[in-house]
C-alpha cells in the first residue's frame, strides 16, 4: 500500500470520527440540558409548588398554581380554536379543492408557519388586544392557535392523502357519499399520524413565550375569566429567571423542569407510541 | 358555483354524472362548503396578519420613511426611532449561531445519514427531534445561569487575551452580549440543521455513493465529494431555514443579549435584536410613535423571514425533486 493510499485512508477515518464526535456533542446537549434542570429544579419541586400562588415580593415560597391552570386554559382554548380550523382546512385540500386554491391556501400556512411567534404576538395584540383595551387569555390562546393551525393543516392533508385509493373507492362503491367516506373511512384510517401532529403542534405551542408575552400578559393571582390577563408557565419562568431573588430563581428552575418534563413526554409519546410505523412530519 | 364543482372536482366519473341536487343531498356540496370557508379563514389570517403590521406601523412609516431603517438612534423620550442597530444585532447574532451550528450541524447530519446503523441513526434523531422540541425560554434561562457567568469569567478574558487585537473582542466584557446570544442561538438551531440535512443526505440515490467507492474513493471521500456535493443545495435550504429561524427567535435572546441599542464592533458587548427589543419594551411602549414603531419592527422581522423562508423552501424542494444541482450533472 502507498503512502498516498495510506494517508487517504487515515484522513477518512479522521474525518469520519469527527462527524461521530459532532453527533454526538449535538445529542449531548439533550441530557446535559435534563441533568442540569433535574439538579436545580427538583430540589425546589415541592407540593406547595403545584398548589399555591406565587407568594407576594419580598416573601419566602409560594408556588405556580395559577401559571399551570392559566397554560392549560391558553392551551385548551388554543387547541380549541387551532384544531378545528386546520383539521378541516386539511380535509379541504385533500379531498375537495382544486389545485389552484390548494396552492393558495398551502402557501399561507406555509407563510404563517415561518412567521416568528413575536410577529404573531404583535397580529394578536393588535386585533384582540388593542380593540379591547385590555390583555386577555382569549388573546394568548389566539395567538397560540395561530401557530398550530399551518402543521396541524399541513399534516391532516398529508396524512388523509396517505390513506390507499382502494379505502375510498370501496366505500363509494358501497354508495357513500364523498363526506360519508371521508368521515367514516378516510379519517379514521389516517387519525393516528394526525393526533400525532395534533399533540406534537401542542407540545410545540406549550413552551411558547413570546407571543403570550403582551397578550395573556401575566397575572400573580387567579385568573378572573376568559377575557382577563393569565399567568402562564413560559412566561413565568422568563420573569422569575430576570428577577433578581435567589428564591425566584430556584423556582424558575422549578417550572422549568414540570414544563419540559411535559413538552418530552407529550413528545416521546406522539412520536414513540402513537406514530409507530407513521411517518412523522417535521414541525 | 355548481359547474366549477362537477368540473372541476366531479373527480370520478360517477360524481359527474350525477346531478348538483343529488350531491347537495348527500351533503358532499355542505362538506366542500363547510371546509373550504376553514381553509380560507387561513388565508384571510395571512392576508389580515400583513395588513395589520402594515397598517399598524402608518405612524413611523410617514414621519421617518426609509430613515426608520437606517438611523441608528432609538430614544423613547425625544420620540426618535431608528431600526438600524436591532437589525444588526440580529444580522450579526444570526450569522454568529450560523458560523458555529453549521459545521456542527452537518458534521452530525453526515454521521447519521452515512455512517450510523440505521438504528442507531433512528434514535439520534429522535433525540435530536426532542432537543428541538425544548422551549427557547429554557435555552434563556440556562443562558442566564451557565453562559453568562462562564462567558464573563473565562471565556471573554481568553478571547481578549488571545485575540484581543482584533476589534471584535475588545472593550469590558459583561457577560451578556452578541456572542453569549450568538451561542444560545447556535446550540437552538443546530437541531433544525441536523433534521433537514440527514433527510436531503439520506434522498441522495445509492449508486452516487457506489460509483465514487468503485472508483476507488474512500468512504469520506465518497460523501465529502460526491453525496455532500449532490445535496448541496439542500443542505444551504436547510441552513436558510436555520437562518429564518435564528432571525425571528426571541426569548433565549432577550435572555442574553444586554438589551441595548448600540452599534458595537466587539461582539462582546450588549446589543439588541429586533424581536427581543419587540419582546422587551412592547409593553411598557408609551405612545403611539412608540407602539406602532415596534410594530414596524415586526413588519421589518416579518419580511426578512418571510425571503429567507422562500428561498429555503424552494432549494430544499428543488434538491428533493431532481437532486441539487443543474450544474451538478
Amino acid at each position: 500500500m502507498s503512502t498516498r493510499v495510506r494517508w487517504r485512508k487515515v484522513v477518512s477515518h479522521l474525518m469520519l470520527a469527527l462527524t461521530g464526535v459532532c453527533a454526538l456533542i449535538s445529542v449531548s446537549v439533550l441530557f446535559f440540558i435534563l441533568g442540569y434542570l433535574a439538579f436545580h429544579g427538583g430540589s425546589a419541586i415541592h407540593w406547595e409548588f403545584f398548589t399555591k400562588l406565587p407568594a407576594p415580593v419580598g416573601e419566602i415560597g409560594g408556588g405556580m398554581a395559577n401559571a399551570i391552570v392559566g397554560s392549560a386554559k391558553l392551551l385548551a382554548l388554543a387547541s380549541l380554536i387551532g384544531v378545528p380550523i386546520g383539521f378541516f382546512g386539511g380535509v379541504y385540500l385533500a379531498e375537495f379543492s382544486g389545485s389552484r386554491t390548494a396552492f393558495v391556501v398551502r402557501y399561507s400556512a406555509d407563510l404563517l408557519n415561518g412567521v416568528p411567534s413575536i410577529v404573531i404576538g404583535i397580529f394578536a395584540y393588535t386585533i384582540l388586544v388593542l380593540p379591547f383595551r385590555h390583555y386577555s387569555t382569549l388573546a394568548g390562546s389566539f395567538a397560540l392557535a395561530l401557530l398550530m393551525i399551518p402543521t396541524t393543516l399541513r399534516s391532516t392533508e398529508e396524512f388523509l392523502r396517505s390513506v390507499p385509493r382502494s379505502l375510498r373507492e370501496g366505500a363509494m362503491a358501497l354508495g357513500a357519499s364523498r363526506w360519508k367516506t371521508i368521515i367514516s373511512v378516510v379519517a379514521p384510517a389516517a387519525y393516528r399520524g394526525i393526533l400525532t401532529a395534533i399533540l406534537l403542534a401542542l407540545a410545540r405551542v406549550a413552551g411558547e413565550t413570546a407571543p403570550l408575552l403582551f397578550t395573556a400578559l401575566g397575572n400573580r393571582f387567579w385568573s378572573p375569566g376568559w377575557n382577563q390577563p393569565t399567568a402562564s408557565l413560559p412566561v413565568m419562568i422568563y420573569q422569575y429567571a430576570l428577577a433578581p431573588y435567589e428564591d425566584w430563581h430556584e423556582q424558575a428552575w422549578a417550572a422549568g423542569l414540570v414544563l419540559l418534563g411535559l413538552i418530552l413526554v407529550v413528545n416521546v409519546v406522539a412520536r414513540g407510541v402513537l406514530a409507530r410505523g407513521v411517518a412523522v412530519p417535521r414541525s | 358555483m355548481a359547474v366549477t364543482a362537477t368540473t372541476v372536482h366531479g373527480a370520478s366519473p360517477k360524481a359527474g354524472s350525477r346531478t348538483f341536487l343529488a350531491k347537495l343531498r348527500d351533503g358532499d356540496e355542505v362538506a366542500r362548503l363547510v371546509t373550504f370557508l376553514f381553509a380560507m379563514f387561513v388565508v384571510l389570517i395571512v392576508v389580515f396578519l400583513v395588513f395589520e403590521l402594515w397598517r399598524q406601523s402608518a405612524l413611523p412609516r410617514h414621519k421617518f420613511g426609509l430613515a426608520f431603517i437606517v438611523s441608528s438612534v432609538w430614544d423613547p423620550v425625544f420620540d426618535r426611532f431608528g431600526a438600524l442597530p436591532f437589525i444588526y444585532g440580529t444580522l450579526v447574532t444570526s450569522a454568529l449561531a450560523l458560523f458555529l451550528a453549521v459545521p456542527l450541524g452537518i458534521g452530525s447530519a453526515i454521521f447519521l445519514a452515512e455512517l450510523a446503523p440505521p438504528r442507531v441513526s433512528d434514535t439520534l434523531q429522535f433525540l435530536i427531534e426532542l432537543l428541538a422540541a425544548v422551549p427557547s425560554v429554557i435555552y434563556g434561562m440556562l443562558g442566564i445561569f451557565i453562559l453568562v457567568p462562564l462567558m464573563r469569567q473565562y471565556i471573554a478574558p481568553a478571547l481578549k487575551a488571545t485575540l484581543g487585537f482584533l476589534p471584535l473582542f475588545q472593550g469590558p466584557a459583561y457577560g451578556v452580549g452578541l456572542l453569549t446570544a450568538g451561542i444560545v442561538l447556535a446550540t437552538m438551531i443546530v437541531p433544525y440543521i441536523i433534521s433537514v440535512s440527514r433527510e436531503i443526505l439520506l434522498s441522495v440515490p445509492r449508486d452516487q455513493r457506489e460509483a465514487a467507492l468503485a472508483l476507488g474513493a474512500t468512504r469520506w471521500e465518497s460523501t465529502w465529494k460526491v453525496v455532500v456535493p449532490y445535496a448541496r443545495a439542500g443542505i444551504l435550504g436547510s441552513v436558510f431555514l436555520a437562518l429564518a429561524r435564528a432571525l425571528g427567535e426571541t426569548m433565549a435572546v432577550t435572555m442574553v443579549i444586554g438589551s441595548t441599542p448600540v452599534i458595537s464592533s466587539s461582539l462582546l458587548s450588549p446589543g439588541d435584536s429586533i424581536a427581543s427589543v419587540i419582546a422587551s419594551q412592547f409593553t411598557e411602549a408609551t405612545g403611539d410613535l412608540y407602539l406602532q414603531s415596534l410594530v414596524e419592527l415586526g413588519l421589518v422581522l416579518f419580511l426578512l423571514t418571510f425571503i429567507l423562508n422562500g428561498f429555503a423552501r424552494l432549494l430544499i424542494v428543488l434538491t428533493s425533486q431532481r437532486g441539487s444541482g443543474l450544474e451538478n450533472a
